[in-house]
C-alpha cells in the first residue's frame, strides 16, 4: 500500500517535460548571456575594443536623465545594434539575451499547451509573449524610433 | 580551514553592520573628488554590490531591494540608471535561480503564468512613469516604499502551510494548484489558492512598482502569495523568484529602449551580487539568522531615509 501510494506520490510530483525545457533554456541562455557580458566588459574597460563613448567622459554624463544621455550617444531602442562593434554597446549582447529569455522560454512552453488543449493558458502565455515582444521592441514604452 | 568560517561569519557581520555608513562614507569620500579616475566608480560599484549579494541571500531578500536604494542613494548616478541597473541584477538573480526552482517543481508555472502576465504589462506602465518623473519625486517615492517594506520585514510573518478552505472559482477554473515534495518532512504536499481575484489585482500595484523603482518585487510577491493568497511558503518564495525572471523582463526593455543602460553601472553591479549571492549560500549555513535579518531591516532604514531625504532636498 505505501509503495502504491509513493508511487502516485512520485507520479504526481513529476516535473512536466515542458517545464524542463523552459529550466533547461534559461539556464543555458543564463550561462551564455553572463558569458558574454564579462568578455564584452572586460574587452570594454582594459581599452582592447574602443568604445562609442569613452569611459572617461561617461561620469560627466551617468548622474543625469536618461533622454540626457541619448543626445550624447545617440543609441536609443535597437540602434545599439549598429554600434556592437564598440566597446561599450558590445555589452548589450549580454544584456539583450538575458532579457530575451523569459520570451524564448514561453515560445517553447506554447506547443505544450496548444496540445494539452489548455486554452485558458494558451491565451494567457500567448498574451505574455506579445507583452514582451511590444516591451522589447520598443512598441511600449518609447524607443521604437 | 574550517576554523576559519566562524571568524570570516564574525567579521562579515561587523561589516555588513557597518555597511550602510561605510558605503555611504567610500561613496561620499569618492563623489566629493571632481578628479575621481572614471574606474573608481565601477570598482566601489563592485565591492558594494558584493556585499549586497552577500546580505541579500543572508536576510532572505532579493537584492534588487537594497541594490536601488542604497545605489541610488549613495552614487552618484541619476534615478534611470540605477532603476535599469536595478531591474536587470534582479532578472540575472531570477534568471540563475529559476532553471533549479522548476526542475524541483517548486516555482508553479501555473501560478506563475497569470499573476506575471499582470505584474509584466504593469511593469511597463511604471517604468514608463519611472523615465517621465524628475528625480527628485521618483527618489522621495522610493524612500518612502523602502521605508514601508522594511516595517513590512519587520512586523510580517510567514506561513508555512497556510490553511485554505478551498480553491475559489478562478482558482478552480485555472486549475492553479500542485503537488510538491517536501524533503524536511518526506511528506507529500498538495497545495491550492484561494482569494484568487483579489491576489490577482494586487499584481497590478506590485508590477507597477517593480518597474517604477526598479526593485524585484520579491518583498511584496511573497506576502501576497503565501498570506494572501495561501500557497505554501516554499511555493510563495520559488515561484516569486520565478516571477521576478517575467516582471522584470519588460519593465527592463523600456529602460533599455530608452537609453537608460550603462554598462558600466550594469556590469559591475550584475557580477558583483552574483559573486556575493554565492559567497552569502555558503555563509548561511553558519550565520544566526536572526541577527541578519536585523541587519538587513537596519540597512533597508537607512537605504530608505536617504533616498527620502534627498528627494525632500534635506540631504543633498
Amino acid at each position: 500500500m505505501a509503495v502504491v501510494q509513493k508511487e502516485v506520490a512520485k507520479q504526481a510530483t513529476e516535473v512536466a517535460p515542458e517545464q524542463l525545457l523552459y529550466a533547461n533554456i534559461i539556464n543555458i541562455g543564463m550561462i551564455s548571456g553572463m558569458a558574454l557580458l564579462i568578455v564584452a566588459f572586460l574587452l570594454y574597460v582594459s581599452g582592447i575594443v574602443p568604445p562609442l563613448i569613452p569611459p572617461e567622459q561617461v561620469p560627466s554624463l551617468w548622474g543625469g536623465k536618461a533622454k540626457e544621455f541619448v543626445e550624447v550617444s545617440h543609441v536609443h531602442g535597437w540602434t545599439w545594434l549598429q554600434y556592437v562593434g564598440k566597446g561599450d554597446y558590445m555589452n548589450f549582447i549580454g544584456i539583450a539575451i538575458l532579457a530575451g529569455l523569459s520570451v524564448l522560454g514561453y515560445l517553447v512552453l506554447l506547443p505544450a499547451l496548444i496540445r494539452k488543449k489548455d486554452i485558458a493558458y494558451t491565451l494567457l502565455v500567448i498574451a505574455e509573449i506579445v507583452v514582451l515582444l511590444a516591451a522589447a521592441l520598443g512598441i511600449v514604452g518609447g524607443g521604437a524610433h | 580551514m574550517l576554523g576559519l568560517i566562524p571568524v570570516s561569519v564574525v567579521a562579515l557581520t561587523q561589516m555588513a553592520s557597518a555597511a550602510p555608513e561605510a558605503m555611504a562614507t567610500a561613496a561620499t569620500a569618492a563623489g566629493a573628488s571632481p578628479g575621481t579616475p572614471w574606474w573608481i566608480w565601477p570598482l566601489l560599484l563592485f565591492i558594494v554590490t558584493f556585499i549586497i549579494g552577500i546580505l541579500a541571500v543572508l536576510g532572505g531578500v532579493g537584492g534588487g531591494v537594497l541594490f536601488t536604494p542604497i545605489v541610488g542613494g549613495f552614487f552618484p548616478f541619476g534615478m534611470d540608471f540605477v532603476r535599469s541597473a536595478g531591474l536587470i541584477v534582479a532578472l540575472s538573480g531570477a534568471l540563475a535561480a529559476g532553471p533549479g526552482l522548476l526542475k524541483r517543481n517548486l516555482a508553479s508555472l501555473r501560478l506563475a503564468i497569470p499573476v506575471a502576465l499582470i505584474a509584466s504589462t504593469f511593469s511597463i506602465f511604471g517604468a514608463m512613469v519611472g523615465l517621465k518623473a524628475p528625480d527628485y519625486i521618483t527618489k522621495t517615492c522610493l524612500g518612502i516604499t523602502i521605508l514601508f517594506i522594511a516595517m513590512l520585514f519587520l512586523v510580517s510573518k510567514s506561513s508555512e502551510f497556510p490553511k485554505v478552505p478551498g480553491a475559489d472559482a478562478l482558482a478552480a477554473a485555472l486549475r492553479i494548484n500542485g503537488i510538491y515534495h517536501e524533503a524536511s518532512t518526506g511528506k507529500t504536499i498538495e497545495w491550492t489558492v484561494w482569494r484568487t481575484p483579489l491576489g490577482f489585482f494586487l499584481f497590478i500595484f506590485i508590477g507597477f512598482m517593480a518597474g517604477m523603482f526598479g526593485l524585484g518585487a520579491g518583498w511584496a510577491n511573497v506576502p501576497v502569495l503565501n498570506l494572501l493568497m495561501g500557497a505554501p511558503l516554499k511555493i510563495s518564495v520559488a515561484t516569486s523568484k520565478f516571477l521576478l525572471s517575467i516582471t522584470d523582463t519588460s519593465a527592463a526593455w523600456v529602460y533599455l529602449n530608452s537609453g537608460a543602460c550603462i554598462p558600466l553601472i550594469v556590469v559591475p553591479s550584475v557580477i558583483g551580487i552574483m559573486l556575493g549571492s554565492f559567497v552569502g549560500v555558503r555563509v548561511l549555513a553558519v550565520t544566526r539568522p536572526k541577527a541578519v535579518r536585523w541587519i538587513v531591516i537596519i540597512m533597508l532604514f537607512v537605504a530608505g531615509v536617504r533616498p527620502l531625504l534627498q528627494g525632500l532636498g534635506v540631504w543633498k
